[in-house]
């Protein structure tokens, strides 16, 4: 299900090798299979793979969001905090809001309350959004901003507790919240086919909408972008909304599983998110990379996680090797981006990157030596 | 100081440089003799840049030797260059803007003292050097706070600082007022009369004729003349630079033009750099249906701003623009595409190629709604297309899906071309559309430019070659400090266009 949105894109150009060197994510993924299902004879059974897939989607939807402001060449440090607060708002929405003035208690549904929580991520990405494009703050900084500032909003809300009871009141007729994080359609939890979807949205949005192509071209050279008419400032706008509202999901997925809803939940998964996007092959420098990717990305650390705990490896050793698969995971790609000279760099696909970039300027093998597409531009004026 | 003034001192034999597939340089021998100026003359991507970065060591030849004081050497890095007394003052300014004076000046090569670096000994050797070079500033100032031919100047307190017996000087009164070109001059002649040999490299043909000594001539990538200061002459430079049957077209003919496209009246422009100084300062200009202007001018003079005002960036402070009568105030870049405005920037790695992207989906780029169906994009309409502009403009390449990278200067420019033309522009504006391209790219590039006119295009194109004016261009417009300090037919000779641009050093 994971190559079904974006292989098609580039089916004619898959060859073995080239496979090889971009299945890398996926090979990795198959050697954590193998190790853990003979360290554990529970590791492989459909039981726990789809409990590991419900772990995965949380880290994969906020991965998704991130990778779009990823590719725009930003960060979203806020995913995190974001991804808390949306559980609260839905857990404050489903005990019902009285507006004390009216003497009334708002109590709204449930597809209500995903829907207002759904648009509170969103709002978060949209200031986000405005920080970075309109005020031109950079991305790291607004980010992390919001990353404080949303987490504590959510604990002055809830007083630092945790919201209890999200599976409503029958007398107030809005049950089924745990719908979300409990029920399973042909057995495959709610949260991996939120996943799915996502993926098969974003796919075709990266890959075959207006919106993708400006999106890669804004974050592969932004000035050159700009001057071929791509609005880029209504594009890095909606990345972050569209992160906002990834997180939102997430959120509410989450605290639907748990049927409570913590100001501290998804502390750090900001960078869990961040690490599924780069081990995905996409380059923090923007204009590289794709959702296959990142859902690949989402699954080594989820499955890798989750088995390090199934064999009893202790938490410490746990961080351990998740910072090794994350640094040996981008090494890969640098060797990946040196194979790949201009020549035949006819992969417009998962590779590129930091070495990219350096390559830009290297590219242009014309005697031109009488500029360089300096940065002192402004200087020499 | 033994040594006779004129002897050599620094020789280049034979040198070959490739970079890929490209000769940048093929087989060129040059000599710097003790105490004078040698300017080298050239055009763009003739190979000038390229044999001063080999000489400074920031380069290495592919063939051929530098020999210094009759001994054959090899630099390796700038440092071991400069370590053999030889200096580079780029044409980009490589100052850290951050940074203060005396920092810049003893950038990598701070002195040590007892507790770190010892700033009062820098801060007093600087303040000699800039006494020296006549600039009245405090070592403390930041760079950032200079103006820019002040910073000029700060780069060859920096190059004489290593007490530098040969200093290369590529473009190095570009940005400087006319007054500030007479202070570098008199020190020119203060550095050669100590005995210290100069290499000049200029653009601005009449104010290097004013210093030199010994001419070279470049031309792609060969050395075609060499003379004394008394046997050369503009003409001389001019003839051995472009060539004597070099051609690059001749301006279309055989139609009327038609109704005016561009319009603009009274524009001014800030500078961005200094919010009180306006970089096109009060400008009129009309361009017809199918006629081409070219924009002659130094670098400063206001062209970039001038055609990316027009495009839909920059700040308008006043004035209008007039797209076949209609005012574009107010509108976006991509709204002005749409209306029928194409720019081709200057600097086309930086503002013109998404490098991350295929050469199909760079030309496409600015046409993404005529290849969506039911709001995707259609691959098919999207391939079509990109074949169909590679043909037109003529980019060497076996398929639209190559990285845009591995294309040369030349084809990646015409990729940029082709992103424009395939918008189905009513006004195309091209920057320096021939910088850093080869010769034989040139042609092609300004003969397309000569068919979109004949198709009933207008085509407005700036440059800094004189020789390039006088091509394709109907009509000549010299823009000098931000106005048109001249207009000319296009029976205009190079001397007069050279003139109205303010070469001339008395202004």
């Amino acid at each position: 299900m994971t190559t079904k949105t974006s292989t098609a894109e580039r089916k004619k150009t898959l060859s073995p090798v080239k496979l090889l060197i971009e299945g890398r994510a996926f090979l990795a993924l198959i050697l954590i299979i193998v190790v853990f299902s003979t360290l554990s004879p529970n590791y492989l059974t459909v039981g726990n793979l789809l409990i590991m897939a419900s772990h995965v989607a949380i880290y994969a939807i906020l991965g998704m969001g991130m990778l779009l402001v990823i590719l725009n060449g930003g960060i979203d440090l806020s995913v995190g905090s974001t991804l808390g607060f949306t559980g609260i708002i839905a857990g404050f929405l489903l005990r019902g809001v009285e507006i004390s003035f009216l003497g009334y208690t708002f109590v709204p549904s449930v597809p209500v309350v995903v829907l207002l929580s759904c648009a509170v991520g969103a709002s978060v990405g949209l200031i986000n959004g405005i920080l970075v494009s309109r005020f031109r703050v950079a991305p790291f900084v607004a980010t992390l901003g919001m990353l404080y500032a949303v987490r504590g909003v959510a604990l002055l809300l809830t007083n630092g507790l945790t919201v209890n009871d999200l599976s409503g009141d029958p007398e107030l007729g809005n049950t089924g919240f745990d719908w979300l994080g409990f029920n399973r359609i042909l057995n495959v939890p709610i949260g991996v086919i939120f996943m799915i979807l996502i993926a098969a949205v974003l796919g075709l949005l990266l890959g075959r909408a207006r919106f993708g192509r400006w999106l890669y071209a804004a974050g592969g050279n932004e000035r050159a972008a700009e001057l071929s008419g791509v609005p880029v400032v209504k594009v890095k706008i909606w990345v972050y909304v569209l992160s906002g509202l990834c997180a939102g999901i997430a959120g509410l997925v989450l605290s639907s599983t748990l049927t409570s809803a913590s100001p501290t939940a998804g502390n750090t998964y900001e960078l869990t998110a961040i690490a599924a996007v780069v081990i995905g092959g996409a380059a923090l420098s923007g204009g590289k990379g794709n959702v296959r990717g990142t859902l690949l990305g989402a699954f080594v650390i989820g499955f890798l996680s989750d088995g390090l705990v199934i064999v009893g490896v202790s938490a410490y050793w746990q961080m351990v090797f998740m910072g090794v698969v994350i640094v040996v995971a981008v090494l890969l790609n640098g060797l990946d981006y040196g194979r790949n000279k201009p020549k035949k760099s006819s992969t417009k696909s998962g590779g590129g990157g930091q070495t990219a970039l350096a390559d830009k300027q290297g590219n242009d093998p014309a005697p031109n030596s009488d500029h360089q597409p300096a940065e002192t531009g402004g200087l020499s004026r | 100081m033994s040594d006779d003034f004129d002897a050599v001192v620094l020789e280049a034999r034979n040198i070959v440089k490739h970079y890929g597939g490209v000769q940048a340089l093929k087989g060129v021998n040059f000599e710097i003799r003790r105490g004078t100026v040698t300017t080298l003359f050239g055009e763009n991507g003739a190979g000038k840049s390229t044999l001063m970065k080999i000489l400074s060591g920031v380069e290495q030849p592919t063939a051929g030797e530098i020999v210094l004081d009759g001994q054959p050497v090899e630099f390796d890095s700038t440092n071991e260059a400069a370590a053999r007394g030889i200096s580079i003052i780029h044409q980009e300014l490589s100052l850290a803007p951050n940074l203060s004076v005396r920092d810049n000046i003893f950038m990598g090569r701070e002195i040590q003292g007892p507790f770190g670096v010892d700033f009062a000994q820098e801060a007093k050797l600087a303040r000699d050097l800039l006494a020296g070079l006549q600039l009245d500033v405090d070592p403390s100032t930041l760079v950032s706070d200079l103006r820019v031919g002040q910073q000029q100047v700060v780069e060859i307190a920096r190059a004489l600082s290593v007490n530098s017996r040969i200093l290369i000087m590529d473009e190095p009164t570009s940005a400087l007022a006319a007054t500030e070109v007479e202070v570098l001059f008199g020190l020119i002649r203060d550095l050669t009369a100590r005995g210290v040999a100069i290499v000049y490299i200029s653009h601005h043909l009449e104010e290097a004729l004013e210093i030199t000594d010994h001419a070279v001539v470049l031309r792609d990538g060969t050395m075609t003349a060499r003379g004394e200061r008394d046997e050369i002459d503009l003409e001389w430079i001019v003839r051995h630079m472009v060539g004597d049957n070099f051609d690059l077209g001749t301006p279309p003919t055989g139609y009327e033009f038609g109704e005016p496209v561009l319009q603009v009246k009274g524009l001014r422009v800030m500078d961005p750099m200094n919010h009180e100084r306006s970089v096109v300062d009060g400008l009129d200009l009309e361009v017809r249906a199918g006629e081409v202007v070219c924009i002659y001018g130094l670098m400063g003079a206001g062209r970039t701003e001038l055609l990316e005002a027009i495009a839909g960036k920059g700040d308008v402070q006043s004035g209008e623009i007039l797209l076949s009568g209609v005012p574009l105030k107010g509108r976006t870049i991509a709204e002005r595409i749409d209306m029928g405005v194409g720019l081709v920037p200057e600097d086309r790695q930086r503002d013109g190629l998404v490098q991350t992207f295929s050469i199909g989906r760079n030309l496409t780029l600015s046409s993404l709604s005529k290849v969506l169906s039911r709001g995707l994009l259609s691959r098919k309409a999207e391939n079509d297309m990109s074949v169909d502009l590679i043909d037109r403009v003529t980019v060497k390449t076996p398929g639209p899906e190559l990285n845009v990278g591995s294309l040369s200067g030349g084809n990646q420019q015409k990729v940029v071309i082709g992103k424009v033309v395939g918008t189905k522009p009513r006004l195309m504006l091209l920057d320096e559309p021939s910088r850093g391209i080869d010769v034989g790219a040139k042609g092609e590039v300004f003969r397309l430019l000569a068919a979109r006119a004949q198709e009933g295009v207008a085509v407005l194109y700036s440059t800094s070659e004189v020789g390039e004016c006088l091509a394709i261009a109907h009509r000549i417009i010299v823009m000098r400090k931000g106005r048109i300090s001249a207009e000319f037919g296009s029976d205009a000779t190079k001397a007069t266009i050279m003139a109205a641009s303010g070469e001339a050093v008395a202004a």
